[in-house]
């Protein structure tokens, strides 16, 4: 079966199909190395973003492509979304081991938390959805300058049902702030199904009560996910206000590496969704349309597991972090 | 030199910084055309618009959390909460977030935000409109909680609150705001974070205080200044940080100390200033640091006579000065 790829949404390009595919093996390659390195115990926790990838990557190239500036607020699953926006390899693995040089907080906090403010990504807290309404005042923020920021706030289903969620919605939408609310729902949070943690099926149904947008895509098709963040990062740049985009993916491990899915999860469920893994969904696509061959996957897979080695020696080579400046940056000065 | 109130003083702080500098703004619930509940804001949505004075959704946390973001990419919010019986809906943002934003990114970000916050009692307020809230707070590191007494240390202390790259929690006495005037210069200055002031000078002992019971201590000390004893009265200004210094030097000056607030007295202000004093200045004790705070009950009750029976009033504070004497 080929695919024609000439009805892409507006501003996607068959390249960069290719481009995020890429990304998406090292990503992968990444992840999937983090997780070997937890069960070594070398990496004290991990919150994989296996199954969120063609949603992350999407969004990302929505923000570049139909916004003249934009930046992240992210959580702890975007791996995909701080690798898109340039942290390499060896930084996040320096994160994931704790080491000296790790330049999100310098592995004070958990991996992936801390800001990397060229890279346009904060990741502050460990307390779920509190970046939110952080992501609504740096909108306010960028539009009482007369900026032209786009912000994209990163969120879990289970997120959504913390008051500062609604809280932060209901006033940038009254404020008009141009915000795009992503929720990367996979359905899960840790152990607690869609159905325990709300009583409606899609989480972009409540956007009519902010009086916003709201759409709900598949959130493993990269197309669809480009399309709906596009919509609404331009929404959001033409100063209509903030959108709220749903993209359904699949949490493929356990909440982190902490936790145990097998209480609570069968496993006929998670080999159903590996079913519409994005990663195999994207190179089918890129195949049928003759714009990828098994010789040329083998190759991107090869070239990212030798990238990966070599920041995982990097990584590991590196010391910890000193503790002499432990006492410091409480405040601007010391006291 | 202009005789003002201290809601007129944190108006006029809050009035020029936004005048010297535009990235200050206010938000809140009431502070546009409304001019806020207690008026700090009053006639600043003519002046500034209301792109700068935003009245907000009811929704605390979001203020909060609205204005940690904005700090975060270099505004200056000042962010009101109505009450500081209301304030813990934004404990979440400021102490979980605002408070180690800087540390946790490891100096790449502050958060230069300012949280107004009406506190206090005495005024019929009952159970949810009279909380001393300073203690939680005070307990964070990279938070900075200060408490003006007077129109003049309102409003220097609010604009260096402003000013200052590090979040600031700042607590203006209810009581105060209409109750209480003073001298306030003309021009701009700016009162020091972190630094106490002596507001009366004495040798026979010293009350350390803040807030409203500040100007009640001031009451107790003149009763006995007219028996001829002169009681040091210390003004905190700031309770995190505690200026550590002034109180000290005062102790080994006077050797007797006494501790009052508003706030219940467990856990609260006073407990570190003791414990700061017993630690450093021991051997210059004459006597056991006492305290006159409010009792451990949740907060101040409405009808007169509970609220007489909470408050650390000038007769309260007397009588625990003639005590601190006698031992
Ligand atoms: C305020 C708060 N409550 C609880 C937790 C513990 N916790 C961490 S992640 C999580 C589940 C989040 O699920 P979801 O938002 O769906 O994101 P997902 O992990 O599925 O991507 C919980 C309960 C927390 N970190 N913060
Ligand atoms: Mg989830």
């Amino acid at each position: 079966m080929t695919q024609n790829l000439e009805n892409l949404p507006k501003g996607l390009n068959p390249e960069d199909l290719v481009d995020i595919y890429a990304k998406m093996v090292l990503i992968r390659t990444l992840d999937e190395r983090i997780w070997a390195m937890n069960r070594q115990g070398k990496a004290a926790i991990v919150a994989s973003s296996q199954g969120h990838e063609a949603a992350q990557l999407a969004s990302v190239w929505a923000l570049r492509h139909h916004s003249e500036d934009y930046f992240c607020f992210t959580y702890y699953r975007d791996l995909a979304v701080t690798v898109a926006q340039g942290l390499t390899p060896t930084e996040t693995l320096l994160g994931f081991l704790a080491k000296e040089g790790e330049p999100m907080s310098g592995a004070r906090q958990f991996p992936q938390h801390g800001a990397i403010l060229d890279k346009k990504v904060i990741n502050i807290s460990n307390v779920v959805s509190t970046h939110i309404p952080h992501a609504v005042g740096w909108a306010l923020a960028a539009k009482m300058r007369g900026d032209k920021t786009v912000v994209a706030a990163y969120m879990g289903d289970g997120a959504t049902s913390q008051g500062e969620v609604h809280e932060a919605m209901n006033f940038a939408s009254v404020l008009k702030l141009p915000v795009v609310f992503i929720v990367e729902n996979n359905k899960y949070a840790i152990s607690v199904p869609q159905h325990k943690q709300m009583n409606v099926k899609q989480i972009s149904s409540r956007a009519a009560g902010y009086g916003m947008t709201g759409v709900t895509v598949d959130g493993t098709d990269v197309i669809a996910s480009y399309e709906a963040c596009a919509e609404a990062v331009e929404r959001a740049a033409r100063g209509k206000g903030p959108s709220l985009v749903e993209l359904e993916v699949e949490r493929y491990l356990p909440h982190t590496s902490d936790d145990d899915d097998s209480v609570y999860r069968a496993k006929a469920e998670i080999d159903e969704a590996r079913k519409r893994d994005p990663l195999v969904k994207l190179k089918d696509l890129l195949a049928s349309a003759g714009l990828m061959t098994d010789e040329r996957d083998v190759e991107l897979r090869e070239s990212a597991r030798r990238e990966i080695d070599a920041a995982t020696d990097a990584a590991e080579a590196a010391p910890f972090p000193s503790d002499r400046d432990v006492l410091e940056h409480v405040f601007e000065e010391v006291r | 030199m202009a005789m003002m109130t201290v809601i007129e003083a944190v108006r006029e702080a809050m009035r020029e910084e936004m005048q010297r500098d535009a990235s200050v703004f206010v938000l809140g619930e009431d502070v546009g055309r409304r001019g806020g509940v207690f008026l700090a804001t009053q006639g600043f949505i003519d002046e500034f618009g209301e792109e700068r004075v935003i009245d907000t959704p009811l929704a605390e946390a979001a203020i909060a959390g609205v204005a940690v973001g904005a700090a975060m990419s270099g505004m200056r919010p000042i962010a009101e909460v109505q009450f500081g019986d209301f304030v813990f809906p934004v404990f979440n943002q400021i102490v979980g977030e605002a408070a180690r934003i800087r540390y946790g990114t490891k100096g790449k970000i502050s958060v230069p935000m300012v949280l107004r916050i009406p506190y206090g009692g005495h005024i019929r307020g009952g159970l949810f409109h009279s909380q001393s809230p300073e203690a939680y707070f005070a307990h964070t590191p990279g938070l900075q909680v200060l408490c003006p007494a007077t129109p003049y240390d309102a409003k220097g202390l609010l604009k260096a609150a402003i000013r200052s790259n590090d979040p600031v929690v700042f607590l203006e006495h209810k009581r105060t705001y209409r109750a209480v005037r003073g001298e306030v210069p003309d021009g701009d200055y700016v009162v020091p974070i972190g630094v106490a002031d002596i507001k009366r000078y004495g040798d026979a002992a010293t009350i350390i205080t803040y807030g409203l019971t500040m100007h009640y201590s001031l009451q107790a000390a003149e009763v006995l200044a007219a028996e001829g004893i002169e009681i040091e009265v210390i003004d905190l200004r700031t309770v995190s940080p505690i200026d550590r210094d002034t109180v000290l030097e005062s102790v080994r000056k006077t050797n007797r100390v006494l501790v009052v607030h508003e706030d219940n007295i467990a856990l609260g202000v006073g407990a570190e200033v003791s414990a700061l004093i017993a630690e450093h200045a021991f051997g210059n004790l004459d006597a056991p640091v006492m305290r006159v705070a409010g009792p451990d009950i949740p907060a101040m009750p409405f009808a007169p006579t509970l609220e007489a029976a909470y408050m650390p009033t000038a007769d309260k504070i007397e009588a625990g000065l003639r005590r601190l004497l006698e031992y």
